[in-house]
């Protein structure tokens, strides 16, 4: 397994592949469409004008796949140790709270100490969230499957306890509006504007550069080697002198990391203040845009844009043709239906390779 | 505090958890035979949404609470095979797979319920049914034997499905496929059909719970009914290390602890609600650090089967 | 024909920009979730569809919505692009939406847009906000309460302790009181705005506790009123919309929220030229909160009496009633 090399045939395949599964996906909305009334090409195009049509669907674009990126990364860091992380939405709000915390607190702090001080604490929070079901994975073989799912429980109601306390807008409070929200962030912590009006910010930058940095871990250290040895063959990796339970439990604190700062991040460079729906689901669809980029980084940072525009074009696919947003949300899990199937295809497709090559491992 | 402790309390505690532990146990030993035979199911709540959904509208149109049972088993039917589809013919990542049944499920039941409905409605669902002479007993009698058909049902399935998975050869051959598929495979064992069924038999489980809750209990129908039921159900299977009487004892004490941090507050003890609303999932992971439990994962869980790999 | 409406709308949008033609006012609803929720988007959804029908149909007014935005991003995004599509009034029917407002109504000062539940216009022209006092016909339900229970004591369910959620039940606890300080008033919070089957447990937790007479906010109550309709002789108390249709034998009453003669005001003022820079409240006295009596359930015509006087009080300013 050293040194892949550049297999474009595969490239290729793992690029068609879930396009096509997109495609296959959206006909199957079109019934769907047709059903409710609605002429399914101007649907359509009203999606994909409403994602890369304009300057503005554009960077909204960008700015969804931001946390898309950032969770995606830690959810290929996981994979790759064949660790189900499904614990991506209590990690993000975890990472959020210390987003609005940290400048909340450390307000008097000038933003070049801030922005970074925030960034840090939100995969520190994110970081120990995946801690705790990795450990109980490693020590007591509790199946990350089960506690991911209840961490997620626990930061919602932990963030419900101080939107309801201690981080409640003073203001709301004043004005007796009592919302869950926390005061405005100072300007200071704000993550720069990159084109304003428009909503890009330079997390962008950072969830490329970090999705950069979970390519070179997983690809160019030991320690990626080890975290994709244990997902490829535990056993294997066991004998090999391998520390399994301690690889699968780095992954999980590392994919929680990833989710934390995405948490962080959507609080300083859009929100500006903590709030309830902040996650809108990226645990979840974080998933998705990992397996539309075939689980690797790089894939990634494309797959990302593409399933962002998916979601900004959908909403806007509501707002021209006004189908219920539920529709969207029939046809996305029909999208990640066909694309997982799809990968048959490319597994088919290496293996037949392999075959033929008599090579050991590969990516 | 001293509230807490009385008798009244006490069986108002036990008979909510009971109520509450009929969608889990039914969703849950579902999950359980898919599990068995090597497929992790996480679109659980997705097929309880649209099954509910189903069970509901069925029954609203049609006024029989029997069609709308049916409707709900039939749904549940075809999201297993689709999942099977996906999952075993096509060996989909089966994390992923579950997540777009999920959002399938969700997304279809909010659709049609918009669509066909468009507003919050009631029905009058399975009445509860006093067993003669056990419905009398002191304490118990009013918590178990006072309950409706589906809960009955829910609790006799854990019974069925030991037997099921440890008595009969269906479950032997579950079980060999889910620890074992290329020696099922090579003993003329057809991974994939047990797989398909395993899958099938779940998923019409989980339709049932998704009717227990649309025309059982809550006699409703809104969007996102279940709020994440199916997932806590999938947890449940991992907490019972792939038995019925540890799914059935998830879901007691999962439910309890919930039925319980109600009464904390309806006793208006000082505690953040917040902290007593979290209080059934910490139990849940804590009860299972205590309890070490060292079950035995079936070895090819979540391992789509491929004939000539190892 | 609504595949043409992005083409129509540019059309449009030149059309009223030079003032040339008296095209329908087109009003563009943001909400935080379903139109079909009977709650708060409901009544939101319900009063843009009745003033539509008042005011001449779709000649008049045309309606365009988006639903379950609860990510604040993604209803910047549908505000920005409803504003510059041609629409004439954008409404963010979400308190969460502020910040988005305050940020975006500045790029268009032609748009009106209006907001809530808040009170604040950000002193910007063209920005209407507007909010309900539900704390006041939570007090009309906690004197009715009070004076229909029987054990003495009364539950409360809710989501989370915040927004207009904790100051109608805010507004019940006072009302309750005002009539009798001893009835024990317990309340449940589920940590969840959509948790229908932990909201029943609760209503049922109430219930086998003693309660007999229920209240509680936000769309998954339905939960309770379905557990309540089990048991006999339990009351239930509603708000946001008329829940009486859900159990027409144990509703008594509830708070609705109205926002139809807000609504016609702003687009009266928007005709006379005037595009924002109100806040509106809702209020028993403005008739903007209603409380309705339930038909089909037979009130005490002393309750009623005790009920009617909260509101008159409420109404002339004799009783006040904190958030």
């Amino acid at each position: 397994m050293k040194r892949p090399e550049l297999d474009w045939g595969k490239i290729a395949l793992n690029v068609l592949l879930p396009v096509a599964g997109v495609i296959a996906a959206l006909c199957v909305g079109a019934v769907m469409l047709l059903a409710l009334k609605v002429n399914p090409i101007t649907a359509y195009s009203a999606l994909f004008n409403g994602a890369m049509g304009s300057t503005f669907g554009l960077t909204q674009t960008l700015v969804k796949a931001t946390p898309l990126l950032l969770v995606g990364s830690g959810i290929c860091i996981a994979f790759r140790a064949n660790v189900i992380n499904i614990g991506g939405e209590g990690q993000i709000i975890v990472g959020a709270l210390m987003g609005a915390w940290v400048p909340l607190t450390f307000h008097y702090w000038p933003g070049w100490a801030l922005i970074p001080a925030t960034c840090v604490m939100g995969f520190l929070a994110g970081a120990a969230w995946g801690f705790i079901p990795g450990i109980l994975k490693a020590r007591l073989r509790v199946n990350e499957i089960l506690s991911t799912i209840m961490m997620n429980a626990i930061a919602l109601q932990l963030m419900n306890l101080l939107l309801q306390g201690p981080l409640m807008d003073p203001e709301g409070i004043a004005r007796g509006t009592f919302l869950a929200q926390s005061a405005q962030l100072p300007k200071q912590a704000w993550l720069a504007r990159l084109l304003p009006p428009t909503l890009l910010h330079s997390g962008a930058i950072i969830a490329v550069v970090l999705a950069l940095l979970a390519y070179i871990l997983l690809w160019k250290t030991t320690i990626g080697y080890s975290i994709r040895a244990v997902g490829l063959n535990p056993s294997a990796s066991r004998y090999s002198g391998i520390r399994v339970p301690f690889y699968e439990a780095l992954s999980l604190t590392l994919a929680g990391g990833f989710s934390g700062l995405a948490g962080a991040i959507e609080v300083i460079g859009v929100q500006h203040r903590l709030m309830d729906g902040l996650t809108s689901g990226y645990g979840f669809t974080g998933i998705v845009a990992a397996l539309l980029g075939g689980l690797h980084p790089l894939g990634l940072i494309p797959a990302s844009v593409v399933f962002g525009g998916l979601l900004v074009g959908a909403d806007k696919m509501q707002r021209a043709v006004q189908v219920p947003s539920s529709l969207v949300t029939a046809i996305l899990g029909i999208i990640v239906l066909f694309v997982s199937g799809a990968a048959l295809w490319s597994r088919r497709w290496s293996a037949k390779r392999l075959a033929r090559q008599r090579l050991g491992g590969g990516a | 505090m001293k509230g807490l402790l009385s008798w009244n309390v006490l069986s108002g505690i036990l008979n909510t958890m009971i109520g509450l532990a009929t969608p889990f146990l039914f969703a849950a030993l579902g999950e359980t035979f898919a599990q068995t035979a090597g497929v992790v199911n996480l679109g659980v709540d997705g097929i309880m949404l649209l099954s509910a959904f189903a069970a509901f509208y069925v029954t609203l149109s049609s006024g029989s609470l029997a069609l709308g049972l049916l409707a709900a088993l039939l749904v549940g039917l075809a999201m297993g095979l689709l999942m099977s589809f996906v999952s075993v013919t096509l060996k989909a990542e089966q994390g992923v797979s579950g997540i777009g049944l999920y959002m399938f499920g969700l997304g279809m039941s909010s659709l049609l319920f918009k669509v066909l409905i468009g507003t919050v409605k009631t029905v009058d669902g399975f009445k509860p049914i006093a067993i003669p002479l056990l419905s009398n007993l002191p304490f118990v009698g009013p918590i178990l034997f006072r309950a409706n058909i589906l809960t009955y049902c829910a609790f006799l399935l854990v019974p069925a499905s030991w037997w099921l998975l440890e008595k009969t050869n269906l479950g032997l051959k579950l079980k060999a496929v889910g620890q074992n598929p290329a020696a099922a495979d090579s003993v003329g064992i057809s991974v994939s059909r047990v797989r398909y069924l395993a899958v099938c038999m779940g998923a019409v489980l989980a339709g049932a719970a998704g009717a227990s809750l649309s025309i059982a209990q809550l006699n409703l129908f809104q969007d996102n009914l279940t709020a994440g039921q199916g997932f806590i159900a999938v947890a449940l299977v991992y907490f019972g290390g792939w038995r019925p009487v540890g799914v059935l004892a998830g879901a007691l004490l999962f439910s309890v602890a919930n039925s319980f941090q109600l009464w904390v507050q309806v006793l208006g003890v000082k505690v953040p609600s917040s902290l007593a609303v979290m209080l059934p999932y910490v139990l849940t992971i804590l009860a299972l650090t205590v309890t070490a439990n060292r079950a035995r994962q079936p070895a090819a869980l979540n391992k789509p089967f491929e004939r000539g790999e190892s | 024909m609504k595949g043409k409406s992005k083409l129509i709308g540019l059309v449009l949008a030149a059309l009223v920009a030079t003032g040339a033609a008296a095209a329908p006012v087109k009003i563009a609803v943001i909400m935080p979730s379903a139109t079909t929720d009977a709650a708060f988007s409901q009544s939101m959804w319900g009063a843009l569809l009745s003033v539509q029908k008042e005011l001449g149909g779709e000649a008049a007014i045309s309606l365009k919505y988006t639903e379950n935005m609860w990510n604040v991003p993604d209803a910047a995004a549908a505000i920005r692009d409803y504003a510059s599509s041609g629409f004439d009034i954008v409404i963010a029917h979400g308190s969460q939406y502020g910040s988005s407002i305050q940020e975006i109504a500045k790029d268009f000062p032609k748009v009106t847009f209006a907001w809530g539940t808040d009170v604040n216009t950000y002193g910007l022209p063209n920005v209407y906000a507007y909010t309900a006092a539900a704390e006041q016909g939570g007090y009309v339900n906690g004197v009715l309460a009070a004076k229909l229970s029987k054990s003495k004591k009364i539950g409360v369910t809710g989501p989370i302790e915040v927004g207009d959620a904790k100051t109608y039940i805010d507004g019940f606890v006072q009302g309750v009181q005002s009539v009798d300080k001893t009835i024990v008033i317990s309340k449940t919070w589920t940590g969840s705005f959509s948790d229908v089957a932990l909201m029943t447990a609760a209503a049922q937790t109430h219930i086998a506790s003693g309660a007999d007479a229920l209240t509680g906010s936000s769309q998954s109550v339905v939960g309770s009123i379905g557990a309540a309709k089990g048991k006999g002789g339990v009351l239930w108390f509603g708000t946001q919309a008329d829940q009486a249709g859900l159990a027409p034998e144990l509703v008594v009453a509830s708070q609705v929220y109205d926002w139809t003669g807000m609504l016609k005001d702003i687009l009266a003022k928007r005709k006379a030229g005037k595009l924002g820079g109100v806040a509106y409240t809702l209020t028993l006295d403005n008739a903007g909160l209603k409380v309705a009596y339930n038909p089909a359930y037979k009130l005490a015509a002393a309750v009623k009496a005790a009920g009617d006087a909260a509101i008159s009080g409420i109404s002339k300013g004799t009783i006040k009633v904190n958030p």
